[in-house]
C-alpha cells in the first residue's frame, strides 16, 4: 500500500506534471513558455500554478521586462523531492503489472 | 486512472523534459572577451597589411598571409578557450550539468554549420577568392547560431541574424569585407555579451 501514498493527488493532472516536468529540467520557465509547451489556456495553466504554488512545490516570481509584466516560475526543493517520489512511485506501479 | 494512463504521463513528461530543456549557462562575459580578441587581431592584421603589403588585400601568399591566418586562428581557438572556461563555471555556480543532452545538442547543432563552413572558407582562400572569405565566416557563423538557438536561450538568434545580415553585406560589398568582420566578431559580440551579461548573469 505504501506504494499507493506515493502518489500524489497534487500531481494527478496533465498541466500539473507538465508544469513540474519543464521546471525540473529548466532554471525557469515564464507563463508564456509554459503555455506554448503545454498547450493549456491562460486561465487553466493560472490555476494549475497557483495550486502547485500553494503547496510550496514551484516558486512565482512577478517581475517586469521593461514595462511588460512577466511572471517566472520556477521548482522549490520540496517540489523536487516530490516530484521524484511521484515519479518512482509511478515506475513501481508500472512494473508491477 | 488505469496503468495505461500512468505510461501515458510517464511518456509525457519525458517528452517535456526533453523538448523543454535548453542549456542556458552560456557565459555573457565569454561574448564580450570573444569580440575583444576579434578586435585585437584585425588590429594586428590590419596593421600588418598597411605596413608590410602597402595597404592593399593579402594577394600573396607571403609572410603577411599567413600571419593573418595565424591571428585568425588565434582569435577562434581563445574565444572558444575562454567561452568553453566562463560556461563551465557558470555552469558550476548555477548547479547545471557542463556536459549534458542539451549542452551536447547545442554544441552539435552549432558546430556542424560552423564546420562546413570553416571547410567552405577554406575551399575558397585556397582558390584565391579572398574577397569573399569575410562574408562566407560572417554567414556560416550566423546560421549556425540561429541553429543553435534552438537549444540555448532564445536571444542568442538575434546575433545570429545581425551576422547573416552583415555576412550578405560584406558578400555585396568585398571592399568592405574586412569592416564589417570587425564590426560582426568583434562589436557584435561585446555589444552582445553585455547585454547577455546584463540580462542574464549579474541578479
Amino acid at each position: 500500500m505504501s506504494i499507493i501514498t506515493n502518489i500524489n493527488k497534487l500531481f494527478d493532472h496533465r498541466i500539473r506534471l507538465g508544469i513540474m516536468s519543464v521546471l525540473m529540467v529548466n532554471e525557469y520557465a515564464d507563463f508564456k513558455m509554459l503555455k506554448e509547451l503545454l498547450g493549456a489556456t491562460d486561465g487553466n495553466l493560472a490555476s494549475h500554478t497557483k495550486a502547485l504554488e500553494k503547496a510550496e512545490y514551484i516558486l512565482v516570481e512577478k517581475q517586469f521586462i521593461g514595462r511588460k509584466p512577466n511572471t517566472r516560475y520556477s521548482v522549490t526543493k520540496l517540489g523536487k523531492l516530490e516530484f521524484k517520489k511521484h515519479i518512482e512511485a509511478l515506475e513501481k506501479l508500472i512494473n508491477k503489472t | 486512472m488505469s496503468d495505461k494512463d500512468y505510461l501515458k504521463d510517464i511518456s509525457e513528461i519525458k517528452n517535456l523534459m526533453n523538448k523543454s530543456s535548453r542549456f542556458i549557462s552560456l557565459s555573457g562575459l565569454s561574448g564580450i572577451l570573444a569580440g575583444i580578441y576579434a578586435l585585437i587581431g584585425a588590429a594586428i592584421a590590419y596593421w600588418l597589411v598597411m605596413t608590410y603589403s602597402g595597404g592593399t588585400l593579402i594577394i600573396f601568399h607571403g609572410w603577411v598571409f599567413w600571419t593573418s591566418m595565424f591571428v585568425l586562428f588565434m582569435i577562434a581557438f581563445l574565444s572558444a578557450l575562454t567561452g568553453i572556461i566562463l560556461t563551465t563555471r557558470k555552469a558550476k555556480k548555477n548547479g547545471e550539468k557542463i556536459w549534458d543532452n542539451s549542452s551536447r545538442r547545442l554544441l552539435i547543432n552549432f558546430l556542424v554549420p560552423l564546420a562546413a563552413g570553416g571547410l567552405y572558407t577554406l575551399i575558397i582562400l585556397d582558390q584565391g577568392r579572398y574577397g569573399q572569405t569575410g562574408a562566407l565566416m560572417l554567414i556560416f557563423y550566423g546560421l549556425a547560431l540561429i541553429n543553435a538557438s534552438k537549444y540555448s536561450i532564445g536571444d542568442i538568434k538575434y546575433l545570429g541574424f545581425a551576422e547573416v545580415i552583415l555576412g550578405l553585406f560584406a558578400a555585396y560589398y568585398p571592399g568592405y569585407g574586412f569592416w564589417l568582420w570587425v564590426m560582426g566578431f568583434g562589436i557584435l559580440h561585446i555589444v552582445y555579451g553585455t547585454w547577455m551579461h546584463f540580462k542574464y548573469d549579474v541578479k
